[in-house]
């Protein structure tokens, strides 16, 4: 499987992708460039953290108009998998390749720090070889992760399976205290209709070495890894 | 026909104004206990040509509806005026 890490103005993440998948899970992975309508034959494509644009006008706005997203669009809709991390979820959302929006964090604040997640759907390619009832700990670092979604679609959303991380204690409850960020009902990710779009705004790509805190984010690239071939 | 429009993007009543919150705050710390809520958004000024007002509105309301604003979270409203 290949991995194609799209590159926009203002990304950040992209090396900690190359270095997760690339000599962590010895994945192939390839920069593709937000300018260029070509996905070069990735199998996946990961829209790394950062500040595309700066966050011009909107945080993910500005990229989600790039020609490599009209490429993003058509591989989408074939039911390949896409990820978006971070400001990546963020572009996915104005893209609207996924519902919802992401608001300022509720408390005013940029949050950095490690946080609890519950999988709420393991019928996902990015989460099927997570074990059953783990609470995985992985970092966040995002100003604006507040999430929202009208309640008409999250209603729809919840009877398709779409919430796929909440923000929960260590013990694996879905707290008020364990929502960094206001998210409605502690959402920390979301898929499409089909599974195969995924934005999250923690980081599983910085948590893929013991040494560095946690290796929880090897269960999600694990995943979609060794999902592939049984498709 | 050349034009000039402000375009005027608030959050959507209900939707949590973090920014409008603490410069609430702000305010308050500098002793103005009278003010009840503050609400953040954005203005836009922009330039162009079109064969007339009508014209000219409903791209600014297309404009708005696909990127100026986010329909999820932002309203929008804007004044048009001809150059």
């Amino acid at each position: 499987m290949k991995f194609g890490i799209m590159l926009f103005p203002g990304s950040n993440c992209d090396r900690d992708c190359f270095h997760a998948l690339e000599e962590v899970m010895g994945a192939r992975a390839i920069p593709l460039w937000h300018g260029e309508a070509d996905l070069k034959g990735a199998d996946c494509v990961v829209l790394p953290g950062g500040f595309s644009y700066g966050d011009y006008l909107r945080a993910g706005a500005m990229a989600a108009l790039a020609p490599g997203m009209e490429a993003v669009r058509e591989h989408a809709a074939g039911g390949r998998p896409v990820i978006g991390i971070c400001n990546g979820f963020q572009i996915l959302c104005e893209a609207g390749l996924l519902p919802g929006a992401l608001r300022r964090n509720a408390g005013g604040r940029f949050r950095c720090e490690d946080v609890h997640l519950r999988v709420e759907n393991y019928d996902t390619p990015f989460t099927r070889l997570v074990p059953r009832d783990k609470v995985l700990r992985l970092p966040i670092a995002h100003g604006e992760g507040n999430y929202y979604a009208d309640p008409a679609v999250l209603n729809e959303m919840k009877a398709r399976g779409q919430i796929v991380f909440r923000y929960v204690t260590a013990g694996g409850e879905p707290a008020p205290e364990a929502n960094p960020n206001g998210s409605l009902e502690n959402i920390a990710g979301v898929c499409s209709p089909a599974g195969n779009v995924l934005g999250m705004m923690p980081h599983p790509e910085r948590s893929v070495e013991a040494l560095l805190g946690s290796e929880d984010g090897l269960f999600i690239f694990r995943s979609l890894l060794e999902g592939v071939d049984d498709r | 026909m050349k034009f000039r429009a402000k375009v005027e993007v608030t959050l959507k009543e209900g939707v949590l104004d973090s920014q409008g919150r603490t410069i609430l705050g702000g305010l308050r710390s500098l002793g103005y206990g009278d003010v009840e809520e503050v609400r953040t958004g954005k203005l836009l000024q922009l330039s162009l040509t079109a064969e007339d007002q009508a014209q000219a509105a409903s791209q600014l309301e297309e404009m708005a509806r696909r990127l100026l604003a986010n329909p999820v979270l932002e309203k929008f409203t804007f004044v048009l005026e001809q150059a």
